[in-house]
């Protein structure tokens, strides 16, 4: 950090860069859901996403314990104590994660090969991801299948150019924020050296991991907390099988619409309650009232929710195909427009 | 609708980001009067005079107690200090070594070594203050919530306890300090070290000044990364403004 050329640079780019990673991710699997990306025939690659995800957070974790800072350590010490509530084997497999009989020197040793060996997990994971996406095609706004050329445009120019502009986009907030509030993202604790006989008051995760943080800390029981907060990922792969409706896009689901936005609050509101200690008292409740409020809703939406809209929604009727949206005409524009593709060259 | 849609995505960004650093500042719930730093906002710089007389002052009050181990005295070039008086700072400590027969000798420091520690472990340290342990101070203004003003905050904070609390035996009342009593007696007093350039050494003075090298000191390299980062931003920003209208142009014969 001080003593190696740039060391600044790279410490805060490799920081924030774990943050921007989820930002973007968060952002992409949001709109998933938005457009009904998971729906068949893109369950396998929904499913590899949440995989991803998952590898993700167990990187993203195990990098944060690296810096060996009170948050770094204490945070280490709350997560793997978690699987002290499997029953039977819980406890061994505490001791077997730590490599001895608390979060020590091995356990900082193990989890740097493994933050190391994870990305490459990940960059294999995304591949097949990559692979599943060419088999059906990306998904769309409208949420239809293509039909023909004239539905489609070329990857290049069109998307590599558009690409460029996004990832410019991108590589500004994240200088700015690289540059000018390296820190803003991370916990002062996390400048202390780590110390395992001083708890820290607040222990909190960073911010990408609150909402599950507060789904943990939700349920007043500690195996039962551990496997919500599981579920709360676990959700997400049976999700092209819990929404039955045929509409992908929420475009034309007038009522699922509404209830997307709801869970984005809920999501935002479960990050409030896990930044948060669960004593406080926040508009007349306490954040443990208000995150079990908000947890409770989380698997209400998935579990019945969507199930229940995806059978009695009446969504609105999607158009016919891409190029008929496109060119805004009626079935005789669209029949037309199907002789050539979409670009005009 | 794109525009629409960007926007609600900043905005649930902006939340989530809001969330997540007020939650930093939770804790003790007192608050701190901002000062005037000559380091914040983006093109703020350290004050290279307020950050010399900053390290006078560790040098003469807070050396005594509390380290600063991964400051090294070369640093102090960052704050325009001579490197022919580095060399003299260094000098001063001693170091111990090992020499060509295997005895540990002691050595003048240089200017690569770091600064020297007041007490040589926790328990030493703890022996001389009454059973608290003094932070190390490398990067105790990154450590705290609100870092420079707390330590301007704490450092002038003592003052009478209000009527009807009682302060334990060996702590002192500080407005500043979480629970509001401190193992540390006030280190500074109106005139405890006399600046070179003539600079009043009140209180604020040098808490001022000390806050100024301690914020120095936990990232020596802040003006570099704001100076390379307005260049950075600035490139990125162009660019993607050429990029906007590079995609319009290709996207222009669609239909
Ligand atoms: C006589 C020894 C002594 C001197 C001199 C001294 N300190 Fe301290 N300092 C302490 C002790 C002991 C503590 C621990 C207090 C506690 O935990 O209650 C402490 C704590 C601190 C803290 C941490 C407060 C917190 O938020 O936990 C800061 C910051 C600090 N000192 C700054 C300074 C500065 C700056 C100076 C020089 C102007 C200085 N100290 C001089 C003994 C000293």
């Amino acid at each position: 950090m001080r003593d190696v050329n740039f060391g600044w640079a790279i410490r805060f780019v490799h920081m924030n860069g774990a943050s921007f990673f989820f930002i973007v991710v968060y952002i992409h699997i949001f709109r998933g859901l938005y457009y009904g990306s998971y729906k068949s025939p893109r369950e396998i690659l929904w499913i590899l996403g949440v995989v991803i995800l998952l590898l993700m957070m167990a990187t993203a974790f195990m990098g944060y314990v690296l810096p060996w800072g009170q948050m770094s350590f204490w945070g280490a010490k709350v997560i793997t104590n978690l699987f002290s509530a499997i029953p039977l084997v819980g406890e061994s497999v505490v001791v077997w994660l730590w490599g001895g009989f608390s979060v020590d020197n091995p356990t900082l040793n193990r989890f740097f090969a493994l933050h190391f060996l994870l990305p490459f997990v990940i960059f294999g994971v995304v591949f097949l991801h990559i692979v599943a996406l060419h088999k059906n095609g990306s998904n769309n706004p409208l949420g239809i299948d293509t039909k023909g050329p004239q539905d489609s445009i070329p990857f290049h120019p069109y998307y590599t150019v558009k690409d460029y502009l996004g990832l410019g986009a991108f590589m500004t907030i994240f200088a700015a924020v690289v540059f000018f509030a390296p820190d803003y993202m991370g916990h002062p604790d996390n400048y202390i050296e780590a110390n395992p006989l001083q708890t820290p008051p607040h222990i909190v995760p960073e911010w990408y991991f609150l909402p599950f943080y507060a789904i943990l800390r939700a349920v007043p029981d500690k195996l039962f907390g551990v496997l919500a907060m599981f579920a709360a990922i676990a959700v997400l792969f049976i999700l092209p099988w819990l929404d039955r409706s045929p509409v992908r896009s929420m475009r034309f689901r007038p009522i699922s619409k509404w209830f997307f936005w709801v869970l984005a609050v809920d999501a935002v509101l479960l990050g409030w309650c896990g930044a948060n200690a669960p004593d406080d008292v926040w508009m007349g409740l306490q954040f443990v009232v208000w995150s079990r409020l908000a947890t409770i809703y989380y698997f209400l939406h998935f579990l019945v929710i969507i199930p229940y809209l995806g059978l009695f929604e009446r969504p609105k009727q999607p158009p016919a195909s891409i190029a008929e949206a496109v060119l805004g005409g009626g079935t005789g524009a669209a029949a037309a427009a199907a002789a050539k593709p979409m670009e005009k060259a | 609708m794109r525009i629409l849609r960007l926007a609600k995505a900043a905005v649930a960004a902006a939340t989530i980001a809001v969330s997540a650093s007020s939650a930093h500042a939770a804790g003790s719930g007192i608050h701190y009067e901002s000062q005037d730093w000559s380091f914040s906002g983006i093109f703020g710089t350290i004050d290279h005079a307020a950050a010399q007389r900053g390290y006078q002052v560790y040098r003469s009050v807070c050396a005594g107690c509390h380290s600063m181990n991964l400051v090294s005295f070369r640093n102090l070039e960052g704050i325009g200090i001579p490197e022919h008086t580095i060399k003299v700072l260094a000098s001063e400590a001693e170091i111990a070594t090992i020499n060509g027969d295997g005895e540990t000798v002691m050595r003048p420091r240089l200017p690569s070594d770091r600064f020297p520690a007041p007490f040589a472990n926790p328990q030493a340290a703890r022996a001389s203050n009454n059973g608290a342990l003094p932070p190390d101070l490398s990067l105790i203004a990154k450590a705290r919530a609100n870092g420079p003003n707390y330590l301007y905050a704490l450092l002038t904070g003592y003052h009478e306890p209000p009527a009807g609390m009682t302060v334990s035996e060996g702590m002192y009342y500080n407005a500043a300090f979480e629970g509001h009593q401190i193992a540390m007696a006030p280190p500074l007093s109106e005139g405890a070290v006399e600046f070179s350039d003539g600079t009043k050494a009140t209180v604020e003075q040098m808490a001022h000044d000390i806050t100024t090298f301690l914020m120095y000191a936990a990232e020596p390299h802040m003006d570099e990364r704001k100076r390379t980062g307005l260049k950075v931003v600035l490139f990125l920003f162009v660019l993607t403004i050429l990029l906007y209208f590079v995609k319009k142009k290709v996207w222009a014969d669609l239909h």
